[in-house]
């Protein structure tokens, strides 16, 4: 919210500067957002009468003005020649002059000039022009009786600063110029100065005019107090007043017309949201109502809604004019022609206007003030306000206020119980119940004793946010200051905590692959439903309802689709090598979200280097990767990977990772199908795990034999179709148990192997733990193995 | 016998003139070995009278020493020129890189959650998560933000058809873990979490770290003492800190943390916009509706809780200054960190 320290100051006068009132108000809960001044600094710039304007005689476009800065003959006799281009330029306009020498805001700064050949002695401003405005059409227009040749800084009090309060949506009673106040009263212990809201007698004695103003209140859960009254002979063509215009820009609000102008005077001063209705466009009196289901009203932005049954309206004989506490309708908004106004000071339940507006996509504000609380009791001061007011700019005369309650309905200020020890129990400071209820009643909470360290706390009408005891304690301590309570460490329970050995440390695997050369991507949950579509075709995702970007907008069932695209990108930025790994969830329709470990490499086997390495990354570079990762979990061997097809890889080259035969994750080829259709200049290896599938197990330890091992190579001949874990799973089966370890050390297919077959060399590792093996042992085990190789997969063996 | 001065003269030239170990080993044999000259020499001693041997004796083995010296101090110096060949000849270029993998990174993010839970672990909090995935109760109803409250606007929400929604802070699993009811309880759950936002300082997904301490008497100042300390051990360097209060619907008191720029301690400077100060946390009392809606007992238990951004503190603890770049993957980026 904005406030200007002028308005400010002119309901609690204090000697504290802008940015110290920042400051308090900041470390009291009102965020000091920024402070700005009215207006940028300009010097040299004076209150100015054209007396005559005639157009140029080169341009069509431009006058010549005859301008004075003052009222004496001597001024008079002694006018200025200056050339202006605005339209509105003309003979009795007092307005704003920038004489030669003035500086403007761009730093401007003004020289006597000659435009087209005439001689032009300053130059007439614009609000634009004047830093006041961000858009202006002709120059500045004062009234009549601006005095002459006074600066108009001062003639504006320019010099005052803007401060940009943050509200939090508990405080809805700060969002005004006398909340605020209200709180700098209670910092400063200065006096709350109000200003006059005394009533304004009735001028426009018509029953008639009278009974218009009284509503009748159909929902009165909802709207349980309205005050109407009616203005006649007001003139809103008139311009509002400079003090008017001015408080308002300060505020962030443009000046609109005097009734306009005036509710929002209103709403910004008090926090009384209201709403003026021209009269003569209301069909009878008002009605406050819930809506019909599809009912529609045409809003003052123009736009046509269609309303719900929990949304409340006000009414007239012909339906809906306004959207309660929201914004007012079209159809009997006021014009400059308006002369008969209706005014409408109304208090709804928060509970009636939360969320309404937003569902139009309205956040006004009255529905800011509304949904937050308005003070129920300020309503009969802000109509006499806006209505003493709206006389003073745009003459008029006042009927009766008409005031239609239901007192049962309407909020009463809270009663709290407060236990003084409960304050130092959260705070972890003692306060006496007398520095309490100091501080409470600054706050303009009556407190009374009731028992033994217990004070009964009644707050105001405006506050809505005070309703259990921890509600009194934060304003203790808001008061009191949160820098004056302790810091203190918690005398913690010593308990031990479980460490579970299961749990595989996230950080060991990401420093493992880091040190593989991957680097670690965090993307997005939701994925472009596109490419995940290329990736898992037909399988069902979770779609947002409103996501951010059309491409943005379904959860990802893999990490993959993120890494596929983040490797296109670094692709497109001339990075062909790439490794990629996330840890993330993923989240599958129909099960619960599953935590991932992904990656992706693709490009040369190492980062380009003077001692080879340029040969492309195939499967069993990231195989090792992922078996980098499995060695945390287990055993070798406790983890197998399982020729399978997945729709998104290479069905010659993907695996499926097993852990004693469960599903533990995928790796693979990128399908050569997806690597055309994605654009990727080279064929990416991708890896995912399931986190849960790589809990921590320890395999028992066995004994090392000391008696020395023996080494029997095997070259084995079989057809392709024989993979090597079927070949290692055949000699394990055969050897008995003096086989240690079994190792593929070549893979040959070429000159000597007939087509269709392979030769696989094996190492076969034999150790005895009680003996040293003898030739005979392994000629044993070595025979068997050979016949076991033969009769089991046909192989031959080269000698 | 009168040749001995001339042998000796000869078999030093031999040693002299040999430029390789072979040849010189050759020489030792020649005038040394069992068979060598000098040797021989002794063996004809025999024939000498008895009372000239000693002295003659004397003087073929004073030869020999003669001699032997001389050879030991070519093979020293063939030896050593042989080694220094063998180094000119071995000489590598030690400035070449290493060969084989080049170095990866874990995520800034990433990096920045460990220290975090770190910090926390070592001091006694547990680590907790939760599903990103929610439902209104646990991400708004619970925490004491019922529908149409004016707070949920600050939560630019996503949302399923069905209602569900993805978690737009890490606050429900407060909730989910406070339902477990083991009480005392002091943890800290770290996640992923969305808003419907996307500019240059917003992300629609993001990190966040939430704390929370419930136990029978935990007061506003252990809050302060925490915070204070996690602030200065994860920064590692003294730091201001102050709260201002403010509001958040589940927590009362509440409070905005704010703490001394760590790039100007303070002095102000374009980082923290010239007022010495950085937000960096919320947090506050834990509130007595939560506390009901989880089944703690509010009169028994006061808790607190904070909740600070990991991108934000990544970025301060970095030097990052554009979040974007967290989510681009952008490799020119990440290879800028080291492992974890």
């Amino acid at each position: 919210m904005k406030i200007s320290s002028s308005w400010l100051a002119e309901w609690v006068p204090s000697n504290l500067s802008a940015r110290e009132l920042g400051d308090r108000l900041t470390m009291a809960g009102f965020e000091l957002e920024s402070i700005t001044p009215a207006a940028p600094a300009f010097e040299g710039v004076i209150v100015a009468e054209i007396v005559a304007a005639v157009r140029h005689p080169q341009a069509d476009k431009l006058q010549v003005c005859t301008v004075i800065t003052g009222e004496s003959p001597e001024s008079r006799s002694n006018p200025l020649q200056i050339v202006c281009g605005a339209a509105n330029a003309r003979a009795g306009l007092r307005t704003a002059l920038a004489t030669v020498g003035a500086n403007l805001p761009g730093d401007l700064k003004i020289k006597a000039a000659k435009l087209r050949g005439v001689e032009s002695i300053g130059m007439l401003c614009s609000a634009k022009e004047l830093g006041l405005a961000d858009t202006s059409d002709g120059i500045v227009e004062f009234p009549l009786d601006a005095p002459l040749g006074t600066s108009v800084r001062e003639f504006l009090s320019l010099d005052d600063e803007i401060l940009e309060l943050s509200i939090t949506p508990n405080r809805g009673d700060a969002m005004s110029v006398r909340g605020i106040a209200r709180e700098v009263a209670a910092l400063t212990g200065v006096t709350l100065t109000t200003p006059d809201c005394s009533a304004v007698s009735p001028t426009a004695i018509d029953p008639a005019l009278d009974a218009r103003a009284k509503a009748t209140l159909a929902a009165p859960e909802a709207c349980p107090r309205f005050h109407g009254r009616v203005l006649v002979e007001v003139d809103n063509s008139r311009r509002s007043p400079t003090w008017l215009v001015e408080r308002l820009r300060r505020a962030g609000l443009r000046s609109i017309s005097p009734i306009v102008d005036i509710t929002n005077y209103v709403v910004l001063e008090l926090g009384q949201p209201m709403h003026a209705y021209d009269l003569d466009k209301v069909e009878g009196s008002l009605t406050v109502r819930q809506a019909s289901e599809g009912e529609r009203c045409e809003l003052l932005d123009g736009r046509a809604v269609e309303l719900a049954s929990d949304v409340l309206v006000i009414a007239d004989g012909a339906g809906p004019v306004a959207l309660a506490g929201v914004m007012g309708g079209q159809r009997t908004a006021v014009s400059s022609d308006t002369t008969r106004v209706l005014f409408e000071v109304a208090w709804f339940a928060p509970s009636a206007i939360a969320g309404r507006g937003r569902r139009y996509g309205l956040t006004t504000d009255a529905s800011q003030r509304f949904e937050r609380g308005v003070d129920p009791e300020i309503g009969a001061a802000a109509i006499e306000r806006a209505t003493s007011l709206l006389i003073q700019v745009a003459g008029g005369r006042a009927g009766r206020v008409v005031t239609v309650e239901d007192r049962t309905k309407v909020r009463m200020p809270q009663t709290v119980a407060l236990r003084i020890a409960q304050i130092e129990r959260l705070l972890g400071r003692s306060f006496s119940e007398h520095d309490a209820a100091s501080f409470l009643s600054r706050l303009g909470m009556s407190t009374e004793t009731a028992g033994v360290g217990v004070l009964k706390v009644r707050a105001p009408s405006s506050r809505f946010d005070i309703q259990i005891e921890r509600d009194l304690i934060e304003e203790v301590a808001r008061l009191a200051g949160y820098d004056q309570l302790p810091t203190a460490p918690a005398h913690a329970r010593q308990s031990i905590l479980p460490h579970p050995s299961a749990i595989l440390d996230e950080q060991r695997v990401l420093d493992v692959l880091a040190a593989r050369g991957y680097h670690e991507g965090i993307h997005f949950a939701f994925v472009d439903p596109k490419l995940q579509g290329v990736v898992f075709p037909g399988v069902p995702t979770h779609t947002l309802a409103n996501p951010i970007s059309s491409d943005l907008a379904v959860m990802r069932l893999s990490l993959w689709p993120g890494l596929l695209k983040a490797a296109l990108e670094n692709q497109r930025r001339q990075q062909s090598r790439v490794r990629l790994v996330e840890h993330g969830v993923v989240f599958p329709v129909g099960g619960s979200e599953r935590d991932c470990l992904a990656g992706l490499a693709m490009g040369s086997r190492w980062p380009e280097q003077w001692n080879g390495g340029g040969e492309s990354t195939d499967f069993f570079d990231v195989r090792a990767d992922v078996e980098a990762v499995l060695s945390f979990c287990d055993a070798p061997g406790t983890f197998t990977f399982e020729a399978a097809t997945h729709s998104a890889l290479h069905p010659g080259r993907s695996a499926r990772v097993l852990r004693h035969g469960n599903s533990a994750g995928w790796i693979g080829e990128l399908h050569p199908r997806l690597v055309r259709e994605l654009g990727f200049v080279s064929a990416p290896v991708v890896f995912e795990l399931e986190m849960s599938a790589l809990a921590v197990s320890y395999a028992p330890y066995l004994e090392v034999s000391r008696f020395p091992h023996v080494r029997r190579d095997l070259a084995v001949l079989v057809d392709e179709s024989v993979s090597a874990d079927q070949l290692c799973e055949q000699v394990k089966t055969a050897a008995s148990s003096l086989l240690r370890e079994v190792v593929v050390f070549d893979v040959y297919r070429g000159p000597g192997i007939e087509s269709g077959r392979k030769s696989v060399a094996l190492g076969l590792i034999l150790q005895n733990k009680e003996r040293t093996l003898t030739d005979e042992d392994t000629d044993r085990v070595i025979a068997s193995v050979r016949k076991a190789l033969s009769q089991g997969l046909g192989a031959g063996f080269r000698e | 016998m009168s040749d001995l001065a001339t042998l000796t003269r000869q078999a030093l030239d031999e040693v002299a003139a040999s430029t390789t170990l072979a040849a010189l080993d050759e020489v030792r044999v020649r005038w040394l070995g069992k068979k060598g000259v000098l040797t021989e020499q002794l063996k004809s001693l025999g024939s000498l009278p008895a009372a000239d041997r000693p002295a003659a004796g004397a003087r073929i083995n004073e030869a020999k020493a003669q001699v032997q010296a001389a050879i030991d101090a070519a093979q020293t110096t063939l030896e050593s020129a042989a080694i220094n060949a063998e180094l000119a000849a071995g000489r590598i270029d030690v400035t070449l890189p290493g060969r084989g993998e080049g170095r990866g990174s874990v995520h800034p993010v990433t990096r920045a959650r460990l220290r975090i839970e770190q910090i926390f672990r070592r001091s006694g909090f547990e680590v907790a998560s939760g599903p990103e995935i929610e439902d209104d109760f646990h991400n708004f109803e619970a925490l004491n933000i019922p529908a149409d409250h004016p707070a949920r606007a600050m939560h630019d929400t996503f949302y399923f058809p069905d209602g569900r929604l993805l978690r737009t802070h890490t606050s429900p699993v407060q909730i989910r873990e406070l339902k477990k009811g083991r009480l005392p309880l002091a943890m800290i759950m770290p996640g992923r979490v969305f808003r419907c936002d996307y500019d240059m300082t917003h992300s629609p997904m993001f990190h966040q770290v939430e704390g929370l301490v419930v136990d029978e008497n935990v007061s506003f100042s252990n809050l302060k003492a925490t915070l204070q300390g996690f602030l200065e051990a994860f920064f590692e360097k003294d730091l201001k800190m102050r709260l201002r209060p403010s509001y958040f619907p589940f927590t009362e008191p509440s409070a905005e943390v704010d703490m001394s720029c760590v790039f100007c301690d303070g002095a102000g400077c374009r980082v923290c916009k010239h007022t010495g100060w950085l937000e960096i946390a919320g947090c506050g009392m834990v509130h007595p509706n939560v506390f009901a809606a989880a089944g703690v007992e509010g009169e028994r238990w006061t808790g607190y809780a904070f909740g600070m951004g990991i991108e934000r503190l990544a970025m301060l603890k970095y030097g990052v200054n554009d979040l974007r770049l967290f989510f681009e993957s952008d490799l020119r980026f990440l290879k800028q960190f080291g492992a974890a």
